[in-house]
């Protein structure tokens, strides 16, 4: 294992800001694996640690494959975490819409250029990340529609779903994006939460990983097969919204089946403690998407199902 | 009249409301023109409250002079301005790039569509916006160029100091300005001052340029006035200074803004409190017209300093 310093930016009155990076074996640049890009990511960067933790395990027994090497940086963006912001605490830009960067560029710009500098190139690009609404998913492997993209390949992490994304305007200043755009197979691992960790969902996140570097040959280990993926689009997923604000008691998790006309969720007034609203499920099929926060506002996405789909 | 533009419930005994007031002539020509005015997108932008405020005063002070509708969007974002807060707090989300929006899509989006659908009809658009906290803006306009043929002639009419042309990325097709002008209302972007204040002496200035455009739209009764000449990015060019060190900058001049400069000129000094040393001396690459400046003292590596127009290097 390698520790080594990708870029470092000199702090003011804090230390300096270092994104950190651990390489395991040499030779080709084979993959690169990202964690928390935004401040609230731990499970991301939990995730990243045990990586990290098992592949030195699997250097030092030599079970990584000659001529590849793997990057992984647990961390983009400590400086946020440590101050419990999402985004560049400075200026509350967002470092995972600035890539592929610009040198010379403002502060968040020139970041994600000289990080880009480190971590393009390389033939798989794994990226743990999070959405910007507060809820839970079920673990899936999401590719954005770019003319590059390769479900088949997503499939080898053995997660139970593969969603394709087609790009919004928002979504061309991603990692993801510009490793696809980069020549990188690029994915974005979604584990089941962002702001606290889930050590069954992190476990879960890690297997897909050594699972995929397995069965791409990069690394020599043993493990389960996994799911054969279901693959769907982004549009196929079902959104279900609130008719009504207040306090909010999600009845269903992620992974759980419903049937249509199900209660899966209940508004409750927030003062007089009466349900006002309840969530009904207008389809049968598994629960992907699950809004977690004690409120919601009125036509708030609390759940995206999968429509029809049995377990 | 004030009207509601879109309502959503919050959680506790409170609603999400974008209103508008429209203001209109008597008697409605048929050929009558309605000119929408647009602000606090971004809720840390301020000058667009007093723009807003002033406008409504000064026409319905002399509602004889309009002809034609006048509707005015003081808050596009609403709880941002009221939470000091850039985006959307709920999501931390710049409701910029969430047009033109999605009737079906979540909270940001449902709002920003019901927006951009009170807006179509439109004879002309004007989005405020003030910059962020960083960086003071001199006034402009800010034209993609993809429409520069048909803004600029409008641009020129609106009193500001500047009209910078851009090449518009793919992340800025998402703005409010960039989908009404795909949906065939020509919009204007006008930039000026520093976030979280207002610079009344921009606003007064930018408030005649949109009296200037509604005479020159027929919408108001009054002798043409004559509006400042603006510089235009495309008859030079624009230089940039980033901070080479993380330090405190020290700007060598109380307002940056409009002040010419000279090759080499001393711009100001990034400097470090804890030991009194001199971290760089900032200079000026090139002569011209700085209309940019930095306004928040602590600057790392690559933040903006200065933006000069007239130089010979292009950002």
């Amino acid at each position: 294992m390698n520790k080594k310093e990708l870029y470092t930016l000199k702090g003011f009155h804090r230390e300096d800001f270092t994104i950190t990076g651990y390489s395991f074996g040499s030779g080709d640049k084979a993959a690169c694996i990202v964690g928390a890009i935004r401040g609230n990511e731990y499970q991301q960067m939990y995730i990243c640690s045990q990586l990290i933790r098992i592949l030195g395990e699997l250097e030092e027994r030599g079970q990584i494959t000659s001529n590849n090497e793997i990057l992984v940086v647990p961390c983009l963006n400590h400086y946020s975490v440590n101050v419990q912001k999402r985004f560049w605490a400075m200026d509350n830009s967002d470092i995972n819409r600035r890539f592929p960067g610009i040198h010379g560029g403002d502060t968040t710009q020139n970041i994600a250029a000289e990080l880009f500098d480190s971590i393009k190139g390389y033939s798989y690009g794994i990226q743990f990340t999070s959405f910007y609404m507060p809820g839970d998913f079920i673990p899936h492997v999401r590719m954005m529609e770019t003319g590059h993209q390769s479900p088949s390949l997503a499939n080898l992490f053995g997660l139970p779903y593969v969603v394709i994304r087609k790009p919004k305007p928002l979504d061309t200043t991603t990692l993801n994006y510009n490793w696809q755009m980069n020549g990188t197979c690029a994915f974005s691992i979604y584990s089941n939460c962002s702001d606290y960790i889930d050590d069954v969902s992190a476990r879960q996140a890690v297997a897909s990983v050594l699972r995929f570097l397995t069965r791409m040959g990069i690394i020599k280990y043993y493990n389960h097969s996994g799911y054969i993926a279901h693959v769907l689009d982004e549009d196929e997923l079902m959104a279900v919204k609130t008719d009504t604000a207040g306090l909010y008691r999600g009845l269903k998790k992620p992974s759980d089946p419903v049937f249509r006309g199900d209660i899966i969720g209940e508004v409750i007034d927030p003062y007089e403690g009466e349900v006002i609203n309840q969530i009904i499920s207008p389809t049968e099929g598994i629960i992907f998407f699950a809004h977690t926060a004690p409120t919601v506002m009125e036509n708030n996405v609390v759940y995206r199902i999968i429509r029809r789909l049995h377990e | 009249m004030v009207e509601e533009v879109v309502t959503v419930d919050m959680p506790v005994s409170e609603k999400i409301v974008i209103r508008k007031n429209r203001i209109m002539s008597a008697k409605l020509s048929d050929d009558a023109k309605r000119l929408s005015i647009v602000t606090g997108i971004h809720g840390d932008e301020l000058d667009g409250q007093y723009i807003c405020y002033e406008l409504n005063r000064r026409i319905k002070e002399h509602v004889e002079l309009l002809n034609g509708i006048v509707d005015i969007y003081p808050a596009v974002n609403p709880l941002g301005i009221e939470s000091c807060t850039r985006g959307m707090p709920m999501f931390d989300l710049d409701m910029n790039r969430v047009f033109p929006g999605m009737e079906n899509g979540a909270t940001a989006e449902y709002l920003a569509s019901k927006i951009v659908n009170d807006i179509i009809g439109s004879d002309m658009c004007v989005d405020l916006h003030s910059s962020n906290i960083f960086i003071k803006e001199v006034p402009q306009v800010r034209v993609f160029d993809q429409f520069k043929d048909k803004l600029m002639p409008y641009a020129e009419l609106m009193n500001a100091d500047f009209i910078w042309e851009y090449r518009i990325n793919t992340v800025l097709e998402a703005t409010l300005a960039n989908s009404l002008n795909h949906l065939g209302v020509p919009t204007l972007v006008i930039e000026m001052g520093v976030g979280n204040k207002v610079e009344r002496r921009y606003g007064d200035q930018i408030i005649e340029g949109i009296f200037n455009l509604m005479i020159e739209l027929g919408m108001w009764k009054a002798d043409k006035t004559t509006v400042r000449k603006p510089m235009i990015s495309s008859e030079g060019s624009i230089t940039v200074i980033h901070a080479r060190v993380t330090g405190l900058f020290m700007a060598a001049f109380d307002d940056g803004i409009l002040k010419k400069v000279e090759m080499g000129e001393h711009i100001g000094d990034i400097v470090e409190p804890l030991t009194g040393r001199l971290l760089h001396r900032v200079e000026a690459p090139c002569s011209g017209t700085v209309f940019t400046f930095r306004e928040y003292p602590v600057v790392y590596e690559g933040a903006i300093l200065c933006r000069i127009f007239g130089g010979g290097v292009h950002e």
